[in-house]
Protein backbone atom coordinates (compact mmCIF):
# COMPACT_ATOMS: atom_id res chain seq x y z
CA UNK A 1 0.00 0.00 0.00
CA UNK A 2 1.00 3.27 -0.92
CA UNK A 3 -0.58 6.10 0.10
CA UNK A 4 1.53 8.85 -0.25
CA UNK A 5 0.54 12.71 -1.80
CA UNK A 6 -3.12 12.19 -0.35
CA UNK A 7 -2.87 15.78 -0.28
CA UNK A 8 -2.34 16.65 -3.35
CA UNK A 9 2.16 16.92 -3.47
CA UNK A 10 3.32 15.08 -6.17
CA UNK A 11 6.98 13.50 -6.75
CA UNK A 12 8.24 15.13 -9.51
CA UNK A 13 11.97 13.61 -8.94
CA UNK A 14 13.42 9.91 -8.59
CA UNK A 15 13.46 9.05 -5.53
CA UNK A 16 17.81 8.84 -3.85
CA UNK A 17 16.94 4.92 -3.82
CA UNK A 18 15.88 4.64 -7.31
CA UNK A 19 19.33 6.50 -8.08
CA UNK A 20 21.05 4.84 -6.19
CA UNK A 21 20.39 1.32 -7.08
CA UNK A 22 20.68 2.86 -11.01
CA UNK A 23 24.44 2.85 -10.03
CA UNK A 24 24.27 6.72 -10.63
CA UNK A 25 26.34 9.04 -8.60
CA UNK A 26 24.34 10.59 -6.32
CA UNK A 27 24.15 14.29 -5.74
CA UNK A 28 22.90 16.36 -3.15
CA UNK A 29 22.71 19.37 -1.84
CA UNK A 30 21.70 21.56 1.53
CA UNK A 31 19.26 23.53 2.66
CA UNK A 32 19.54 25.37 6.07
CA UNK A 33 15.87 26.61 7.34
CA UNK A 34 15.79 30.01 8.47
CA UNK A 35 15.46 31.06 11.96
CA UNK A 36 12.37 32.91 11.78
CA UNK A 37 9.46 33.26 9.30
CA UNK A 38 10.68 35.01 6.39
CA UNK A 39 11.43 31.79 3.94
CA UNK A 40 12.18 33.62 0.82
CA UNK A 41 15.97 33.47 0.62
CA UNK A 42 15.15 29.49 1.64
CA UNK A 43 12.68 29.57 -1.19
CA UNK A 44 15.49 30.98 -3.48
CA UNK A 45 18.01 28.28 -2.72
CA UNK A 46 15.21 25.52 -3.47
CA UNK A 47 14.35 26.69 -6.58
CA UNK A 48 18.11 27.35 -7.30
CA UNK A 49 18.69 23.88 -6.35
CA UNK A 50 16.40 21.58 -7.30
CA UNK A 51 17.16 20.41 -11.11
CA UNK A 52 21.09 20.73 -10.41
CA UNK A 53 21.13 18.26 -7.20
CA UNK A 54 19.38 14.96 -7.25
CA UNK A 55 17.93 16.12 -3.80
CA UNK A 56 18.09 18.14 -0.55
CA UNK A 57 19.09 17.84 2.90
CA UNK A 58 16.95 19.73 5.09
CA UNK A 59 19.02 20.06 8.60
CA UNK A 60 16.74 19.42 12.09
CA UNK A 61 17.66 22.30 14.31
CA UNK A 62 20.90 22.49 13.47
CA UNK A 63 23.81 22.91 15.98
CA UNK A 64 20.72 23.14 18.30
CA UNK A 65 19.95 26.43 17.41
CA UNK A 66 15.83 27.22 16.72
CA UNK A 67 15.20 27.06 13.20
CA UNK A 68 11.96 26.82 10.80
CA UNK A 69 10.97 23.35 10.99
CA UNK A 70 12.73 20.45 8.49
CA UNK A 71 9.26 18.67 8.11
CA UNK A 72 8.19 21.69 6.77
CA UNK A 73 10.86 22.72 4.57
CA UNK A 74 10.21 19.01 2.93
CA UNK A 75 7.28 19.63 2.05
CA UNK A 76 8.02 22.96 0.30
CA UNK A 77 11.09 21.45 -1.93
CA UNK A 78 8.31 18.89 -2.95
CA UNK A 79 5.72 21.50 -3.65
CA UNK A 80 8.14 23.11 -5.85
CA UNK A 81 9.22 20.15 -7.36
CA UNK A 82 12.38 19.17 -5.64
CA UNK A 83 13.50 16.16 -3.83
CA UNK A 84 14.09 16.45 -0.13
CA UNK A 85 15.83 14.18 2.33
CA UNK A 86 15.06 15.36 5.84
CA UNK A 87 16.85 15.40 8.66
CA UNK A 88 15.83 13.34 11.99
CA UNK A 89 17.27 14.31 15.31
CA UNK A 90 16.53 12.66 18.58
CA UNK A 91 17.50 15.68 20.57
CA UNK A 92 14.15 17.55 20.54
CA UNK A 93 11.41 14.83 20.31
CA UNK A 94 10.33 11.54 21.62
CA UNK A 95 9.62 8.44 19.65
CA UNK A 96 5.71 9.09 19.57
CA UNK A 97 6.91 12.92 18.57
CA UNK A 98 9.00 11.23 15.75
CA UNK A 99 6.58 8.42 14.94
CA UNK A 100 3.67 10.63 14.48
CA UNK A 101 5.81 12.85 12.47
CA UNK A 102 7.42 10.60 9.84
CA UNK A 103 3.36 9.14 9.49
CA UNK A 104 2.94 12.50 8.58
CA UNK A 105 5.97 12.87 6.21
CA UNK A 106 4.87 9.81 4.80
CA UNK A 107 1.46 10.51 3.00
CA UNK A 108 3.04 13.92 1.94
CA UNK A 109 5.48 11.89 -0.38
CA UNK A 110 9.07 12.58 1.64
CA UNK A 111 10.70 9.03 0.82
CA UNK A 112 14.24 9.55 2.15
CA UNK A 113 15.31 10.19 5.78
CA UNK A 114 18.82 11.29 7.19
CA UNK A 115 18.80 9.69 11.01
CA UNK A 116 21.11 11.42 13.48
CA UNK A 117 21.59 11.71 16.92
CA UNK A 118 21.60 15.44 17.55
CA UNK A 119 24.01 17.86 18.77
CA UNK A 120 23.99 18.25 22.35
CA UNK A 121 21.60 21.33 23.55
CA UNK A 122 24.54 23.11 25.32
CA UNK A 123 26.36 23.74 22.16
CA UNK A 124 23.34 25.35 21.04
CA UNK A 125 20.70 28.81 21.60
CA UNK A 126 18.39 27.16 24.20
CA UNK A 127 21.10 26.48 26.55
CA UNK A 128 18.26 25.81 29.33
CA UNK A 129 15.90 23.50 27.17
CA UNK A 130 15.74 20.19 28.02
CA UNK A 131 17.33 17.58 25.96
CA UNK A 132 15.37 14.93 25.14
CA UNK A 133 17.36 11.82 23.37
CA UNK A 134 14.54 9.33 24.05
CA UNK A 135 16.36 7.06 20.83
CA UNK A 136 19.26 7.82 19.39
CA UNK A 137 20.46 7.02 15.74
CA UNK A 138 20.78 3.65 15.95
CA UNK A 139 17.48 2.78 17.87
CA UNK A 140 15.81 5.68 14.85
CA UNK A 141 17.16 3.77 11.98
CA UNK A 142 15.51 0.26 13.58
CA UNK A 143 12.14 2.33 14.22
CA UNK A 144 11.96 2.28 10.33
CA UNK A 145 11.57 -1.54 10.64
CA UNK A 146 8.94 -1.62 12.83
CA UNK A 147 7.17 0.82 11.15
CA UNK A 148 7.76 -1.26 7.67
CA UNK A 149 6.26 -4.38 9.28
CA UNK A 150 3.26 -2.17 10.12
CA UNK A 151 3.91 -1.41 13.83
CA UNK A 152 4.83 1.00 15.99
CA UNK A 153 7.40 1.68 18.66
CA UNK A 154 4.70 0.65 21.56
CA UNK A 155 4.22 -2.60 20.17
CA UNK A 156 1.16 -1.73 18.69
CA UNK A 157 -0.18 -2.40 15.21
CA UNK A 158 -0.87 0.98 12.82
CA UNK A 159 -3.30 0.75 10.22
CA UNK A 160 -0.80 0.23 7.32
CA UNK A 161 2.86 0.06 6.89
CA UNK A 162 5.20 2.90 6.28
CA UNK A 163 8.48 2.79 4.02
CA UNK A 164 11.39 5.33 3.71
CA UNK A 165 14.67 4.68 2.39
CA UNK A 166 16.48 5.44 6.12
CA UNK A 167 20.10 6.68 5.67
CA UNK A 168 22.47 7.81 8.60
CA UNK A 169 25.87 9.32 8.70
CA UNK A 170 29.16 8.39 9.31
CA UNK A 171 32.60 10.47 10.43
CA UNK A 172 35.79 9.31 8.83
CA UNK A 173 38.16 11.56 10.86
CA UNK A 174 36.57 10.93 14.06
CA UNK A 175 38.97 10.25 16.68
CA UNK A 176 39.33 7.41 18.09
CA UNK A 177 38.43 6.14 14.73
CA UNK A 178 37.44 2.44 16.13
CA UNK A 179 34.45 3.16 18.16
CA UNK A 180 33.32 5.52 14.84
CA UNK A 181 33.24 2.27 12.91
CA UNK A 182 31.49 0.32 15.55
CA UNK A 183 28.53 2.38 15.31
CA UNK A 184 28.69 2.43 11.52
CA UNK A 185 28.61 -1.24 11.54
CA UNK A 186 25.87 -0.78 13.84
CA UNK A 187 23.58 1.48 11.73
CA UNK A 188 23.98 -0.84 8.89
CA UNK A 189 22.65 -4.01 10.66
CA UNK A 190 19.91 -1.99 11.98
CA UNK A 191 18.82 -0.83 8.72
CA UNK A 192 21.00 2.20 7.39
CA UNK A 193 20.80 1.98 3.42
CA UNK A 194 22.80 4.66 2.41
CA UNK A 195 25.70 6.93 4.48
CA UNK A 196 26.42 10.69 4.16
CA UNK A 197 30.18 11.36 5.33
CA UNK A 198 30.75 14.08 7.90
CA UNK A 199 32.64 16.61 5.70
CA UNK A 200 36.30 15.20 4.52
CA UNK A 201 38.83 17.04 3.49
CA UNK A 202 41.86 14.93 3.31
CA UNK A 203 41.09 12.79 0.59
CA UNK A 204 43.97 10.19 0.69
CA UNK A 205 42.42 9.18 4.04
CA UNK A 206 39.11 9.03 2.96
CA UNK A 207 40.18 6.46 0.36
CA UNK A 208 41.37 4.56 2.70
CA UNK A 209 38.21 4.42 4.88
CA UNK A 210 36.27 3.99 1.37
CA UNK A 211 38.47 0.95 0.90
CA UNK A 212 37.14 -0.48 4.26
CA UNK A 213 33.73 1.13 4.04
CA UNK A 214 32.82 -0.75 0.38
CA UNK A 215 32.60 -4.30 2.44
CA UNK A 216 29.21 -3.05 3.92
CA UNK A 217 25.93 -3.48 1.86
CA UNK A 218 24.98 0.34 1.37
CA UNK A 219 25.89 3.13 -0.40
CA UNK A 220 28.23 6.20 0.84
CA UNK A 221 28.17 9.89 -0.18
CA UNK A 222 31.01 12.00 0.54
CA UNK A 223 30.66 15.03 2.40
CA UNK A 224 32.28 18.31 1.15
CA UNK A 225 31.41 21.35 3.42
CA UNK A 226 32.67 24.57 1.49
CA UNK A 227 35.78 26.29 2.57
CA UNK A 228 35.11 30.49 2.41
CA UNK A 229 37.88 31.72 4.47
CA UNK A 230 41.51 30.00 5.51
CA UNK A 231 40.00 31.24 9.32
CA UNK A 232 36.83 29.01 8.95
CA UNK A 233 39.41 26.40 8.39
CA UNK A 234 41.40 26.87 11.07
CA UNK A 235 38.16 27.15 13.37
CA UNK A 236 36.80 24.06 12.18
CA UNK A 237 39.98 22.25 12.89
CA UNK A 238 40.07 23.57 16.58
CA UNK A 239 36.25 23.30 17.15
CA UNK A 240 34.63 20.98 15.04
CA UNK A 241 34.78 17.45 16.22
CA UNK A 242 34.89 14.62 13.60
CA UNK A 243 36.63 17.56 10.62
CA UNK A 244 40.21 17.87 9.54
CA UNK A 245 41.17 20.48 7.04
CA UNK A 246 44.71 19.14 6.06
CA UNK A 247 47.49 22.05 6.49
CA UNK A 248 48.02 21.97 2.66
CA UNK A 249 44.14 23.20 2.05
CA UNK A 250 44.59 25.81 4.78
CA UNK A 251 47.57 27.14 3.07
CA UNK A 252 45.44 27.35 0.00
CA UNK A 253 42.79 29.56 1.28
CA UNK A 254 45.60 31.57 3.30
CA UNK A 255 47.14 32.16 -0.28
CA UNK A 256 44.01 33.32 -1.67
CA UNK A 257 44.12 37.10 -3.63
CA UNK A 258 42.38 39.53 -1.41
CA UNK A 259 38.31 38.61 -1.44
CA UNK A 260 38.94 36.15 -3.64
CA UNK A 261 38.64 33.01 -0.64
CA UNK A 262 35.23 31.92 -2.30
CA UNK A 263 36.69 31.41 -5.58
CA UNK A 264 39.74 29.00 -3.65
CA UNK A 265 37.12 27.13 -1.64
CA UNK A 266 34.86 26.51 -5.06
CA UNK A 267 38.09 25.26 -6.55
CA UNK A 268 38.83 23.05 -3.66
CA UNK A 269 35.56 22.05 -3.50
CA UNK A 270 35.11 21.01 -7.78
CA UNK A 271 38.94 19.55 -7.51
CA UNK A 272 37.56 17.19 -4.49
CA UNK A 273 34.51 15.94 -6.67
CA UNK A 274 36.19 15.80 -9.77
CA UNK A 275 38.56 13.52 -7.67
CA UNK A 276 35.55 11.37 -6.24
CA UNK A 277 34.20 10.61 -9.31
CA UNK A 278 37.20 10.17 -11.28
CA UNK A 279 38.46 7.08 -8.48
CA UNK A 280 35.16 6.23 -7.84
CA UNK A 281 36.08 7.04 -4.47
CA UNK A 282 31.92 7.24 -3.19
CA UNK A 283 28.47 6.54 -4.66
CA UNK A 284 28.11 10.61 -4.59
CA UNK A 285 28.56 13.80 -2.61
CA UNK A 286 26.72 15.65 -0.51
CA UNK A 287 27.78 19.21 -1.07
CA UNK A 288 27.18 21.94 2.13
CA UNK A 289 28.01 25.31 0.98
CA UNK A 290 26.58 26.32 4.74
CA UNK A 291 25.21 30.25 3.76
CA UNK A 292 26.45 30.47 0.19
CA UNK A 293 23.85 27.68 -1.25
CA UNK A 294 23.81 30.52 -4.08
CA UNK A 295 27.58 29.12 -5.41
CA UNK A 296 26.36 25.46 -6.02
CA UNK A 297 26.13 25.66 -9.37
CA UNK A 298 29.14 27.42 -9.99
CA UNK A 299 30.69 24.62 -7.96
CA UNK A 300 28.80 21.87 -10.14
CA UNK A 301 30.02 23.78 -13.42
CA UNK A 302 33.37 24.02 -12.64
CA UNK A 303 33.36 20.25 -11.01
CA UNK A 304 31.71 19.50 -14.94
CA UNK A 305 29.00 17.82 -13.39
CA UNK A 306 25.37 18.09 -14.85
CA UNK A 307 22.99 15.47 -13.14
CA UNK A 308 21.32 15.37 -16.54
CA UNK A 309 24.29 14.21 -17.98
CA UNK A 310 25.27 11.11 -15.51
CA UNK B 1 26.10 10.22 47.84
CA UNK B 2 23.71 13.06 47.00
CA UNK B 3 26.01 16.06 46.22
CA UNK B 4 24.66 19.72 47.44
CA UNK B 5 25.85 23.32 46.91
CA UNK B 6 24.58 25.82 49.21
CA UNK B 7 22.43 28.56 47.58
CA UNK B 8 24.28 32.12 47.79
CA UNK B 9 22.78 33.85 51.48
CA UNK B 10 21.50 36.55 50.00
CA UNK B 11 19.16 33.79 47.68
CA UNK B 12 18.24 32.02 51.46
CA UNK B 13 17.45 35.64 52.90
CA UNK B 14 14.86 36.13 50.15
CA UNK B 15 13.41 32.67 50.91
CA UNK B 16 13.30 33.61 54.85
CA UNK B 17 11.49 37.09 54.07
CA UNK B 18 10.08 38.46 57.19
CA UNK B 19 10.43 35.08 59.19
CA UNK B 20 12.11 36.87 62.36
CA UNK B 21 13.23 33.48 64.22
CA UNK B 22 14.36 30.10 62.41
CA UNK B 23 15.53 26.49 63.15
CA UNK B 24 18.04 25.09 61.75
CA UNK B 25 18.51 21.78 60.50
CA UNK B 26 22.16 19.97 59.03
CA UNK B 27 22.58 16.34 57.67
CA UNK B 28 25.32 14.44 59.34
CA UNK B 29 25.70 12.20 56.17
CA UNK B 30 25.81 13.65 53.31
CA UNK B 31 25.46 17.36 53.55
CA UNK B 32 28.47 17.16 56.00
CA UNK B 33 30.94 16.04 53.50
CA UNK B 34 29.45 18.12 51.54
CA UNK B 35 30.13 21.11 53.64
CA UNK B 36 27.05 22.24 53.35
CA UNK B 37 24.56 20.80 56.10
CA UNK B 38 27.36 19.37 58.76
CA UNK B 39 27.41 21.32 62.68
CA UNK B 40 30.37 23.84 60.64
CA UNK B 41 27.96 25.05 58.57
CA UNK B 42 24.86 25.07 60.50
CA UNK B 43 26.65 26.85 62.93
CA UNK B 44 28.20 29.61 60.58
CA UNK B 45 24.65 29.96 58.98
CA UNK B 46 23.12 30.79 62.83
CA UNK B 47 25.60 33.67 62.88
CA UNK B 48 25.20 35.02 59.65
CA UNK B 49 21.57 35.21 60.10
CA UNK B 50 22.07 36.84 63.46
CA UNK B 51 23.99 39.07 62.11
CA UNK B 52 20.93 39.92 59.89
CA UNK B 53 18.91 40.58 62.68
CA UNK B 54 16.90 37.09 62.65
CA UNK B 55 16.76 34.75 65.92
CA UNK B 56 17.82 31.45 65.64
CA UNK B 57 15.32 29.56 67.24
CA UNK B 58 17.63 26.02 67.98
CA UNK B 59 19.55 24.02 65.41
CA UNK B 60 19.95 20.20 64.97
CA UNK B 61 21.86 18.18 62.78
CA UNK B 62 20.24 14.69 61.85
CA UNK B 63 22.01 11.69 61.75
CA UNK B 64 21.07 11.21 57.92
CA UNK B 65 18.78 14.14 56.89
CA UNK B 66 16.49 12.18 54.81
CA UNK B 67 15.79 9.66 57.40
CA UNK B 68 11.55 11.07 58.27
CA UNK B 69 11.71 8.52 61.32
CA UNK B 70 14.83 9.82 62.84
CA UNK B 71 13.46 14.04 61.76
CA UNK B 72 10.55 12.75 63.81
CA UNK B 73 12.08 11.65 66.53
CA UNK B 74 14.60 14.70 67.02
CA UNK B 75 11.37 17.39 66.28
CA UNK B 76 9.44 15.68 69.14
CA UNK B 77 12.78 16.33 71.33
CA UNK B 78 12.96 19.65 70.09
CA UNK B 79 9.44 20.54 70.13
CA UNK B 80 9.37 23.92 71.89
CA UNK B 81 12.34 25.36 69.88
CA UNK B 82 10.53 24.06 66.75
CA UNK B 83 7.15 26.14 68.21
CA UNK B 84 9.22 28.95 68.63
CA UNK B 85 10.76 29.53 65.01
CA UNK B 86 8.35 30.87 62.53
CA UNK B 87 10.69 28.67 59.63
CA UNK B 88 12.20 25.84 59.50
CA UNK B 89 15.71 26.19 57.43
CA UNK B 90 17.01 23.23 55.93
CA UNK B 91 20.74 22.78 55.29
CA UNK B 92 20.61 19.22 53.13
CA UNK B 93 19.39 17.87 49.94
CA UNK B 94 15.74 18.17 48.50
CA UNK B 95 15.28 14.57 50.08
CA UNK B 96 16.75 16.29 53.54
CA UNK B 97 14.07 19.42 53.16
CA UNK B 98 11.03 17.04 52.62
CA UNK B 99 12.12 15.09 54.78
CA UNK B 100 11.65 17.62 57.49
CA UNK B 101 8.61 18.95 55.53
CA UNK B 102 7.06 15.37 56.46
CA UNK B 103 7.40 15.64 60.15
CA UNK B 104 6.31 19.60 60.77
CA UNK B 105 3.54 21.84 59.67
CA UNK B 106 5.35 24.78 59.78
CA UNK B 107 6.97 26.70 56.68
CA UNK B 108 10.08 24.95 55.39
CA UNK B 109 13.09 26.47 53.08
CA UNK B 110 15.72 24.83 51.65
CA UNK B 111 19.23 26.17 52.22
CA UNK B 112 21.22 23.92 49.27
CA UNK B 113 20.99 23.06 45.60
CA UNK B 114 20.61 19.41 45.28
CA UNK B 115 22.96 18.17 42.35
CA UNK B 116 23.61 14.89 41.87
CA UNK B 117 24.46 11.44 43.06
CA UNK B 118 27.82 11.44 43.29
CA UNK B 119 31.16 9.52 44.05
CA UNK B 120 33.44 11.13 46.05
CA UNK B 121 37.01 11.31 44.03
CA UNK B 122 38.84 12.68 46.38
CA UNK B 123 37.98 15.02 49.67
CA UNK B 124 35.02 17.30 48.72
CA UNK B 125 35.40 16.32 44.66
CA UNK B 126 32.68 14.51 43.44
CA UNK B 127 31.40 12.94 40.45
CA UNK B 128 28.04 12.00 38.71
CA UNK B 129 28.48 8.26 37.66
CA UNK B 130 25.18 6.71 38.12
CA UNK B 131 21.18 8.54 37.20
CA UNK B 132 18.51 5.98 39.15
CA UNK B 133 17.51 4.80 35.86
CA UNK B 134 16.61 1.48 37.89
CA UNK B 135 17.37 -0.38 34.46
CA UNK B 136 21.15 -1.36 35.15
CA UNK B 137 23.19 -2.00 31.88
CA UNK B 138 26.51 -2.29 33.30
CA UNK B 139 27.19 -5.66 32.64
CA UNK B 140 27.54 -4.53 28.93
CA UNK B 141 28.96 -1.79 29.60
CA UNK B 142 32.41 -2.24 31.23
CA UNK B 143 30.66 -0.90 34.14
CA UNK B 144 31.07 2.28 32.77
CA UNK B 145 27.04 3.95 32.53
CA UNK B 146 25.97 5.57 29.14
CA UNK B 147 23.26 7.01 30.67
CA UNK B 148 25.35 9.29 32.58
CA UNK B 149 28.52 9.67 31.91
CA UNK B 150 27.71 10.08 28.08
CA UNK B 151 25.54 13.75 28.00
CA UNK B 152 23.19 12.51 25.72
CA UNK B 153 22.74 9.39 27.74
CA UNK B 154 22.67 7.05 24.49
CA UNK B 155 23.04 3.69 24.37
CA UNK B 156 24.94 2.17 20.99
CA UNK B 157 28.30 4.11 20.64
CA UNK B 158 30.03 6.98 20.82
CA UNK B 159 27.69 10.29 18.92
CA UNK B 160 29.79 12.22 16.41
CA UNK B 161 30.48 15.11 19.14
CA UNK B 162 32.82 13.45 20.65
CA UNK B 163 36.87 14.45 19.93
CA UNK B 164 39.98 12.48 21.00
CA UNK B 165 38.11 11.21 24.36
CA UNK B 166 36.25 14.62 25.34
CA UNK B 167 32.72 15.88 25.36
CA UNK B 168 31.25 18.08 22.96
CA UNK B 169 29.81 19.68 26.03
CA UNK B 170 32.50 20.45 27.50
CA UNK B 171 36.23 19.91 26.73
CA UNK B 172 36.79 18.90 30.26
CA UNK B 173 34.49 16.04 30.51
CA UNK B 174 35.70 12.46 29.05
CA UNK B 175 33.23 11.17 26.40
CA UNK B 176 31.55 8.00 28.21
CA UNK B 177 31.27 5.83 25.16
CA UNK B 178 34.92 6.31 24.81
CA UNK B 179 36.15 5.29 28.12
CA UNK B 180 33.66 2.37 27.64
CA UNK B 181 35.29 1.15 24.46
CA UNK B 182 39.00 1.42 25.93
CA UNK B 183 37.34 -0.46 28.82
CA UNK B 184 36.00 -3.27 26.80
CA UNK B 185 39.02 -3.14 24.66
CA UNK B 186 41.32 -4.50 27.90
CA UNK B 187 39.01 -6.51 28.86
CA UNK B 188 39.07 -8.24 25.07
CA UNK B 189 35.67 -7.81 24.98
CA UNK B 190 35.06 -4.96 22.38
CA UNK B 191 32.40 -7.37 20.64
CA UNK B 192 30.41 -6.28 23.42
CA UNK B 193 29.87 -2.81 21.71
CA UNK B 194 28.49 -4.15 18.61
CA UNK B 195 25.68 -5.51 20.65
CA UNK B 196 22.62 -3.44 19.51
CA UNK B 197 20.69 -2.23 22.32
CA UNK B 198 16.94 -1.00 22.06
CA UNK B 199 15.07 1.88 22.93
CA UNK B 200 15.44 2.18 26.72
CA UNK B 201 12.29 2.11 29.31
CA UNK B 202 12.41 5.30 30.84
CA UNK B 203 9.92 4.50 32.95
CA UNK B 204 11.48 1.61 34.58
CA UNK B 205 10.92 3.32 37.82
CA UNK B 206 7.38 4.82 37.80
CA UNK B 207 8.02 8.54 39.03
CA UNK B 208 7.57 8.87 41.88
CA UNK B 209 9.51 6.04 42.80
CA UNK B 210 8.27 4.16 45.42
CA UNK B 211 9.59 1.02 46.99
CA UNK B 212 9.51 -1.39 49.76
CA UNK B 213 11.72 -4.22 50.43
CA UNK B 214 9.98 -7.76 49.84
CA UNK B 215 10.37 -8.89 53.31
CA UNK B 216 8.67 -5.68 54.80
CA UNK B 217 5.64 -5.86 52.49
CA UNK B 218 2.14 -6.96 53.79
CA UNK B 219 -0.30 -8.47 51.59
CA UNK B 220 2.18 -9.35 48.57
CA UNK B 221 3.36 -7.38 45.75
CA UNK B 222 3.10 -3.81 46.48
CA UNK B 223 5.98 -1.43 46.10
CA UNK B 224 8.11 -0.20 43.48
Amino acid sequence: MRVSNVLGIENKKPSIEEILDSGKFLVSGEIGPPKGPDIEEMIGHIDLLKDRVHAMNITDNQSSVMKYPSLATALIILEHGGEPILQVTCRDRNRMAIESDLLFAYTRGVRSVLCLTGDSVPVGDHKECKSVFDLESVQLLNLFRTMEEGNDMGGNEMNGPVKFFPGAIVTPEADPLEPQLLKFEKKVEAGARWFQTQAIYDMDHFAKFMKGAREYPVKIQAGLVLLVSAGMAKYMNKNVPGVFVPDELVGEMAASEKGKALDTGIRIMARQIKRIREENLADGVHIMAIGKEGVVPRILEEAELDINDL
Amino acid sequence: MIITKQKPFEVVLEELGDAKSVFLVGCGDCATLCETGGEDQVKEMGQKLESEGKKVAGSVVLEVGCHELDAKKQFRVQKDEIAEADVILVMSCGAGTQAARAVTDKPVFPANDTLFLGNILRYGNFEEKCSLCGDCILDETGAICPVTRCHKGILNGPCGGTDKGKCEVDPDKECGWTLIYQQLEKEGRVEAMKEYRPAKNWNAVLKPGNFVIPSRRKGGDEGE
